[in-house]
């Protein structure tokens, strides 16, 4: 298993580590169980992601992926984050080894929970715009 | 802090010494004749071989014609358990007892059996990874054919009561094979004096190189081949030897056996030092015991934070190491040595696997405990589960005292 020289330096320098306090939306998914938790912070403006922060706990592809995923994310529309996709984010990274796909849903749910807990806070139901986030019980990767 | 370079994961593989190397070099380029050739060459590659086969079973407290060389210490685990299994197969005795917590070259080879109609008895382990000689002898049945244990455990390094199980297969008159991969070099061994029947070992754990490796079977007992072919080993493992490795190998075992006692005094107290200084750190815990364990083995599960991160944290800061981590190994499970042991998944997940060897200084344990404070600090403080673990159980502070 070799991790690409983006997700290593991703992995050593992540960007957007942290909390926000009083975030519009945080979204967490994952369980320690699994061996990997991402939470992520984001702050909207105007339906714009002004800032994101995540934490993760898990490997340097859960690490890596959540830094992506936020680099990718900020400063962005909620409909333009909505379109990320876990594939664009290994895109972003040079690939991640097959056994380590599953980080990348991961992160892409993580943005979605924080998306979804926005909208719930707005009085708004997700779903429709959202869709259901899985979190880790629909992760193949997971027991 | 000035970088170095630490290797402290003897437990995977040890470095060539130079001794090994130097004894093996011309039998590539100089001395590189088929063993089994007449010619003054090949003869002398012969004459090789014979010497470190002496050299083996010197170390261990065998005769010279109770060491078969093989490619390692799978091979060794494979032959020992499946040519045992098949010598009682044809007695009726289809059963065999292990532990919970063998080398994947045991546990896989004795789920191979049982789909082959043998039935496989897995002791469990008790909470500090140590099994005992009563639970072997509860265990044994009419038609138990082999009893196979680790001498060491490979992650947590734990010594099992040998001696006292091998008494006890002696005197139920069952074949007692022990993986002793990890032990050779770090515990005397006189598999007389421990009543052991069989037993593997691997050169690439002492400083020879890979892929080389030998199998005990004391005088008396016959197994059938695992690879057929030419009469290679007394034709009981066929193949062109591999000269220079068995060469260093038996150099190898020779240097890792003249001062266990003295190896043991060094190492230990440079491990314990390690131990001492990480277990500082708050909710982390050692696993297996503390006395009967390696002198180059620690094994430490640091709450909150995942084994890989930790690894790979390391690896930028020059430290090699290893973890139980699921993520390591490429399957989704942590460690099944951990998980036998007690652990739950979520601390199972955070382990690190630091094994030392005569080679290292103190100045790489300096270094280490530098550097693993630092990693565990900058991965608590993006850690979630580490802040809810703070939370739900009121640990106040910072990530680290």
């Amino acid at each position: 298993m070799i991790y690409s020289e983006k997700v290593m330096d991703h992995f050593a320098n992540p960007r957007n580590v942290g909390t926000i306090e009083n975030a519009d939306g945080v979204g967490e998914v994952g369980n320690a169980k699994c061996g990997d938790i991402m939470k992520m912070y984001i702050k909207v403006d105007n339906g714009t992601i002004s800032d994101v922060k995540f934490q993760t706990f898990g490997c340097g592809a859960a690490v890596a992926t959540s830094s992506m995923a936020t680099e990718l994310i900020k400063g962005k529309s909620i409909d333009e984050a909505l379109k990320l996709t876990n594939k664009a984010v290994v895109e972003a990274l040079d690939g991640l080894p097959p056994a380590k796909l599953h980080c990348s849903v991961l992160a892409e749910e993580a943005m979605k929970a924080a998306i979804s807990d926005y909208y719930r806070k707005q009085g708004v139901d997700p779903e429709p715009i959202v869709g259901k986030v899985a979190g880790c019980s629909d992760c193949e990767g997971c027991h | 802090m000035e970088k170095r370079f630490v290797y402290a994961d003897n437990a995977a593989t040890t470095r060539v010494s130079e001794r090994a190397l130097s004894a093996a070099l011309p039998y590539f380029t100089e001395q590189y004749g088929n063993a089994s050739s007449i010619y003054m060459l090949g003869q002398n590659a012969a004459k090789a071989i014979l010497k470190a086969r002496k050299q083996v079973a010197d170390a261990i407290g065998a005769k010279t014609n109770e060491v078969y060389f093989t490619s390692g210490g799978s091979e060794s685990d494979n032959w020992a358990i499946k040519g045992v299994a098949e010598v009682g197969e044809k007695k009726g005795k289809k059963h065999i007892i292990t532990t919970a917590f063998e080398h994947h070259a045991v546990l896989h080879t004795c789920q191979y059996l049982e789909k082959h109609g043998f039935e496989v008895t897995y002791l469990p382990v008790s909470d500090k990874g140590l099994v005992t000689a009563e639970q072997v002898r509860d265990a044994i049945r009419e038609d138990t054919c082999l009893v196979t244990i680790m001498f060491a455990n490979n992650e947590i390094g734990t010594i099992q009561p040998i001696g006292e199980i091998g008494k006890v297969c002696r005197e139920k008159g069952v074949i007692f094979h022990t993986d002793a991969v990890q032990a050779v070099g770090n515990v005397p061994i006189d598999v007389k004096e421990l009543n052991i029947d069989m037993l593997s070992l691997s050169g690439h754990k002492i400083h020879a190189p890979k892929g080389v490796g030998a199998l005990y079977i004391r005088a008396g007992i016959s197994i059938p081949n695992l690879i057929f072919g030419g009469a290679q080993e007394r034709s009981k493992r066929a193949g062109t030897e591999n000269v220079p490795s068995i060469v260093a190998l038996g150099e190898a075992i020779t240097a890792a056996t003249e001062d266990i006692p003295g190896k043991i005094e060094k190492v230990t107290k440079m491990r314990n030092r390690l131990i001492d200084e990480i277990l500082k750190i708050k909710e982390t815990r050692l696993n297996g015991d503390r006395e009967q364990r390696l002198c180059g083995n620690v094994n430490i599960s640091i709450r909150g934070i995942e084994g890989e991160s930790l690894l790979l944290s390391l690896d930028l800061m020059g430290i090699c190491a290893s973890s139980g981590s699921a993520c390591t190994s490429g399957s989704l499970d942590p460690s099944h040595v951990l998980l036998a042991i007690g652990l739950p998944h979520e601390i199972a997940h955070g382990s690190l696997r630091l094994s030392i060897s005569d080679e290292t200084t103190d100045e790489d344990i300096d270094y280490i405990i530098e550097c693993v404070p630092k990693v565990v600090d900058k991965l608590r403080a993006m850690s979630p589960l580490w802040d809810r673990i703070c939370r739900d159980e009121g640990i106040t502070g910072g990530n680290l005292y």
